[in-house]
């Protein structure tokens, strides 16, 4: 092996069928970010976010993958899951919103309110939250997220290459228009 | 007379590339313990020289080192950390980050490990963020010098391991 002195970390896991997606699967741009719901450098990402995905409407497709840094941060990986359970039941992005909303409550009875506010089936909610039922889809992410050269929450990936540098709206929304693809016919 | 000034021993003229016997160190892990290089010849070793303790952000390289230790524990590998930071500070800061693998201090002379592997920055008095994954023989298999302000995250490091144990296989 040779000593590497330039590498471009880059998401090696494509966005595809498994993905939590906003935004239409032709965008000429795309922002995948590696987030734990309970970091707070990840909630003020969250804001953010959302405003490049009101700049940049239909240009834009952004993807969300779990990256919970469960040494650190003892809700995290209930949290997740948790996004996951109500993803089950076709209300990801709400849970997500929510989750980050509410980063100062992510205990078990505060997630299962978030899923009555959001009129889950309790019960399934509940049973899946307590078996971790998508542990292993959230250890999935994380682990395209360590091959894909994450090195922290946030991580942002735009079209496709790590994002090492500032991540407030505007320098976000010019990497992404600066890197997009322009649609041929 | 005027005499050229005798050169520092390793500046940052570059790291230590693949083949490189390791250099040996002892280092105190904790206050009252230290660890050997020689000491964990026979398995993977990934030295992780980084430039200081409590960086502003969460998962911190150190911090993400410890959610994927089961990863590198996968392939036999000891994770150690390296700074110039004191030993009291490491106990602290492994403390509050509940890191389960040892962060060594370089710290006496100050970075003369991190100066025998080429990964010491005198402008700052710090260690450069420097990978090393040092094979069963104690020989440097790959190694990889990041930008000091960009944490390299693992990627670059599991897929040494990974090539590690095809060798061993082989």
């Amino acid at each position: 092996m040779t000593t590497g002195q330039s590498r471009v970390a880059r998401l090696v896991l494509p966005v595809g069928e498994r993905d939590h997606v906003q935004g239409p699967s032709d965008a000429q741009a795309t922002l995948v970010e590696y987030g734990d719901y309970e970091c707070p450098f990840c909630g003020q990402a969250y804001p953010i976010i959302k405003a490049v995905q009101r700049h940049l409407g239909r240009r834009l497709r952004f993807v969300f993958r779990n990256f919970p840094l469960a040494e650190m941060h003892p809700h995290a990986l209930k949290a997740a899951i948790a996004a996951e359970a109500a993803g089950a039941q076709g209300q990801f992005w709400p849970m997500h919103d929510l989750l980050y909303e509410n980063q100062d409550a992510l205990d078990e009875r505060s997630l299962t309110r978030y899923a009555e506010s959001l009129r889950l089936d309790l019960e399934r909610f509940r049973s899946e939250l307590r078996a971790e039922t998508y542990a292993s889809r959230v250890q999935e992410d994380f682990m395209s997220g360590v091959r894909s050269g994450v090195n922290g929450t946030p991580t942002m990936f735009v079209n496709g290459v790590r994002h090492d540098g500032p991540w407030d709206a505007e320098s976000l929304t010019e990497a992404l228009i600066a890197t997009a693809h322009t649609r041929t016919g | 007379m005027a005499t050229d000034p005798a050169p520092l021993p390793q500046q940052s003229r570059g790291i230590l590339t693949p083949k490189t016997p390791a250099p040996n160190f002892t280092l105190n892990a904790t206050p009252d313990q230290k660890v050997s290089l020689s000491d964990l010849r026979g398995k993977p070793v990934v030295l992780a020289f980084y430039p200081a303790d409590w960086s502003p952000v969460c998962g911190d390289q150190m911090a993400l080192y410890n959610e994927i230790l089961p990863e590198f524990h996968r392939h036999q590998a000891t994770l150690i950390g390296i700074s110039v930071d004191g030993a009291w500070c490491h106990a602290a800061f492994a403390a509050n980050r509940k890191l389960h693998f040892p962060v060594l201090s370089d710290f006496e002379p100050k970075g003369a490990v991190a100066r025998a592997y080429g990964a010491y920055r005198p402008i700052d008095g710090t260690t450069e963020r420097a990978l090393f994954v040092i094979d069963e023989q104690g020989l440097i298999y790959w190694s990889y010098l990041s930008p000091v302000g960009v944490n390299p995250g693992a990627d670059g490091i599991l897929e040494a391991l990974e090539s590690l144990s095809k060798r061993r296989v082989a």
